[in-house]
């Protein structure tokens, strides 16, 4: 058996991070490989598009309803979605109440003890919630976790930001683990030089753009059936571009501690696209009746 | 109301002076908005009966009086077992000062143990920089050759990473990158004390020797093992000791803070006294194999001996009591080759004596007991080896499994046939059981002692005495330092049980022309 690779997915919220997971996954699955989803995120929707399902009963709801995590059995909380993709989901509490980072925490424990992490698996992916909030989101790339990090982003400017910032929080736990960076996923949302921005960006950040994700409506065909666009249309473009993307993770070589970049060489870079423009120091401020005024 | 030096009465009898009763009074009634004595009691009186008890039993959303402890205390007291190791635990100061404190009261000695005392900045920013200063100064300070760390509920609820934080120390130079820092992460929301213990006693296990496995031989040292779990009785680690000393089975108690807990008063403070080495704990994998004293509370510790050091940990209960001493004993012998000797032979007929000598006073007399778990199957089995009934046996942190295995021996004997097992219930729940079920004693840590007062408040046909046996033992003198394990333990639950029963008897038959037919000299 080939070394378990266990990949965790981060970025800017919205950015399509369970999307783009879900279907790299399929295309994984398809390739033959045996993988496994841990949706990290009390949303609890990593895994709609390979179970068919609304949402997943997630081990957290499920510990909540039994009393307990203890009271639990992992034929409970794991289900076996399209092309034998096993899917669980760590699930947390509504907004505004509670620590959705302890759930995590308790979730990947469950997961261990239970002995979750079987010998046939090749893949694991956490589909982890936005930013590294806190400690509990970290979990996934603690030592002994996912190995290489990807991060979703697009050509706009709070996505390159937010990966940029997750890139610190990689560099905390690279420096005493063995968690890389592995690579910046674009996720198209056609923005003008999108794909020689990234991989500026990711050149900076000296890592890769791992693969460039065109947009395209099938996605959301596919996603209104809660099916990815592999299972969908597997003949689609669309489905090869995932199946291209898991290709290029199977192969993936380029694995680094991130180098961040400074607020001000992030936006140098954003005005050298035009996606910024530059600041004029002298308006900071002066409201749009002081302006008329002047 | 007046005190002077040459006669300085304590609270009691003081507050039973009529001067104090009337003050008291006064302030019940001007300050205390107190309900009528009479309605205190009905609700009291109701607190008592069947009805309520059913009410009890469903509750769902509160805990009362646990009797169970917090992970940490169970990771400081396993730290406490080694040499020159200082049990250290990330996160919030209070919580530590209760563990010292915990552990004061029950053994009398001063507890060394330090925190890193985070607060709301550790709280929002996580606990790196105490973790850093934490070991630092522990290790300039108090100069152990261990720190052993463990958490908080603080630290817990954030996410620190123990393993990151602990390895960025090193790579700063706040400890050098070769000094033992074992770690386990200690929740206080899920499981309890023994699983604290558990859970350290694997970290130390998994730092020493996880990846030092090579050349590493099973039976290579001849020696075997012996992992006691959260055990508080001193004794116990003597007689295993012993025992094995006098059958000539080389041996390592894997945590053993027999010296540090009972340190003699010689003029010196002893931080650090005895304890098992850590060339012991290197050296542990090649011993014969692991046996493990409290197996219900030592999950963790059991799959790692079993999947990295490869030993196939004998299946054993504890050893109480004479059967489950016997077996402990035989295994060992069929492990090493080595026969039982005499002197053991020579205390097991003495138990067996002991134990004839009193079976007729203990033989139908009902008990309820609670406790961990391995010491209330343990004290079942003693209790039905002596031919007591068995009313209730009620442990708070257990699961199905062990509910099942409790059902098992208490089938197995006709004096166990009524009893019941509760798990997941609390002292709350046992307190209903006492005026439902009326046992003539129960057996359990020293929290049992307001259940006792509650009984006799009821009135003395009511009252449940208990025997303390057990931890906590707050409110008696050096009882830790008794036996409970081995014949020699047996010899000691005995003792203690069959004069708490004796007494008793005292304290009923002596009335003057009335019960005092049966107050005799000779028991």
């Amino acid at each position: 058996m080939a070394r378990l690779r266990q990949c965790a997915i981060y970025g800017k919220g919205g950015i399509g991070k369970s999307t783009t997971t879900q279907n790299l996954v399929a295309g994984l699955a398809e390739l033959g490989k045996k993988v496994m989803i841990v949706g990290c995120d009390p949303k609890a929707d990593s895994t709609r598009l390979i179970l068919h399902a609304k949402a997943q009963n997630s081990i957290m709801q499920m510990a909540a309803d039994a009393g307990s995590v203890e009271d639990l059995e992992l034929e409970d909380v794991l289900k076996v979605g399209y092309r034998d993709i096993k899917c669980v989901e760590s699930g947390g509490p509504e907004p505004g109440v509670g620590c959705a980072g302890r759930g995590v925490i308790t979730a990947i424990n469950f997961l261990e003890e239970e002995g979750a992490y079987t010998e046939d698996l090749d893949f694991v992916f956490y589909d982890v919630l936005g930013d590294v909030v806190c400690g509990g989101f970290a979990m996934p790339i603690r030592e002994n976790k996912a190995q290489e990090i990807y991060i979703v982003c697009s050509g706009e400017m709070m996505a390159m930001y937010a990966a940029n910032n997750i890139a610190k929080g990689i560099v905390k736990y690279a420096n005493s683990g063995g968690v890389r960076l592995a690579g910046l996923i674009c996720n198209s949302r056609q923005t003008a030089r999108e794909d020689e921005l990234i991989m500026q960006l990711a050149e900076k950040m000296g890592t890769h753009m791992i693969h460039f994700v065109p947009r395209d409506n099938v996605v959301q065909r596919a996603e209104i059936r809660r099916m990815t666009v592999i299972e969908y249309e597997p003949q689609a473009k669309q489905a090869q571009e995932y199946r291209d993307l898991a290709n290029k993770i199977i192969n993936n070589t380029n694995l680094v501690i991130p180098t961040p970049i400074t607020m001000d060489e992030l936006e140098d870079l954003l005005m050298e696209f035009g996606v910024m423009e530059e600041v004029d120091e002298s308006v900071v401020g002066i409201t749009a009746a002081a302006e008329a005024t002047a | 109301m007046s005190q002077n030096v040459d006669k300085i009465e304590p609270s009691y009898p003081l507050f039973r002076t009529d001067e104090y009763k009337e003050n008291l009074a006064n302030k019940r009634e001007q300050y205390e908005e107190r309900h009528p004595q009479d309605t205190i009691d009905e609700v009291f009186q109701w607190t008592t009966t069947k009805e309520y008890q059913e009410l009890n039993f469903q509750r769902e959303a509160i805990t009362v009086n646990p009797a169970k402890a917090c992970q940490p205390l169970g990771a400081v007291l396993c730290a406490l077992g080694f040499e020159k190791t200082m049990p250290y635990v990330h996160g919030s100061q209070g919580c530590v000062a209760y563990f010292r404190t915990y552990f004061n009261r029950h053994f009398k000695e001063p507890i060394s143990c330090v925190s890193d005392s985070m607060t709301e900045d550790a709280a929002v920013f996580g606990g790196q920089k105490n973790m850093f200063a934490g070991l630092e100064n522990a290790k300039a300070l108090y100069k152990p050759t261990m720190i052993a760390v463990s958490t908080t509920c603080m630290a817990e609820v954030i996410g620190d990473d123990l393993n990151a934080f602990i390895n960025n120390a090193k790579k700063e130079g706040h400890v050098d990158q070769d000094y033992p820092v074992p770690f386990a992460h200690t929740p206080s929301f899920v499981g309890s004390h023994t699983t604290g213990w558990d859970n350290m006693f694997e970290g130390i296990a998994r730092y020493f020797t996880l990846n030092y496995m090579e050349g590493k031989e099973v039976g290579s040292n001849g020696k075997i093992n012996l992992v006691p779990g959260f055990e508080t009785y001193l004794g116990n680690f003597r007689v295993i000791h012993r025992m094995l000393n006098e059958m000539g089975v080389d041996h390592t108690l894997l945590s053993d803070p027999t010296e540090v807990l009972d340190t003699p008063a010689d003029g010196h403070f002893n931080m650090y006294a005895g304890g098992t080495t850590i060339d012991e704990v290197k050296d542990a994998p090649n011993a014969i194999t692991t046996i493990l004293l409290q197996p219900w509370q030592l999950e963790k510790t059991k799959k790692f001996v079993e999947t990295t050091w490869k030993h196939d940990a004998p299946k054993l209960n504890i050893p109480m009591g004479l059967e489950w001493t016997d077996q402990f004993l035989m295994k060992i012998s069929e492990l090493t080759g080595k026969p039982i000797p005499k002197s053991l032979e020579v205390e097991r007929g003495r138990y067996v004596d002991m134990m004839t000598d009193s079976h007729a006073w203990l033989h139908g007399k009902k008990f309820a007991l609670y406790g961990d778990a391995d010491f209330a199957l343990g004290m079942t089995k003693f209790l039905l080896e002596m031919g007591a009934e068995v009313t209730d046996v009620l442990v708070n942190h257990a699961n199905k499994r062990y509910k099942k295995a409790v059902e098992e021996v208490l089938k197995a004997s006709p004096y166990g046939q009524t009893a019941t097992v509760h798990i997941g219930k609390d002292l709350w729940h046992f307190r209903s059981l006492m005026f439902t079920n009326k046992p003539d004693f129960m057996i359990g840590n020293s929290y049992g002692k307001f259940i006792q007062r509650d009984t006799f408040y009821k009135g003395e046909e009511f009252e449940v005495p208990l025997i303390r046996i057990g931890f906590p033992i707050f409110d008696r003198h050096h009882l830790h330092r008794m036996t409970t394990l081995g014949y020699e333990g047996g010899m000691y639950l005995l003792t203690t049980i069959v004069n708490a029963l004796l007494e008793q008897l005292d304290k009923e038959t002596k009335g003057m022309g009335t019960t005092d037919y049966n107050y005799d000299l000779i028991r």
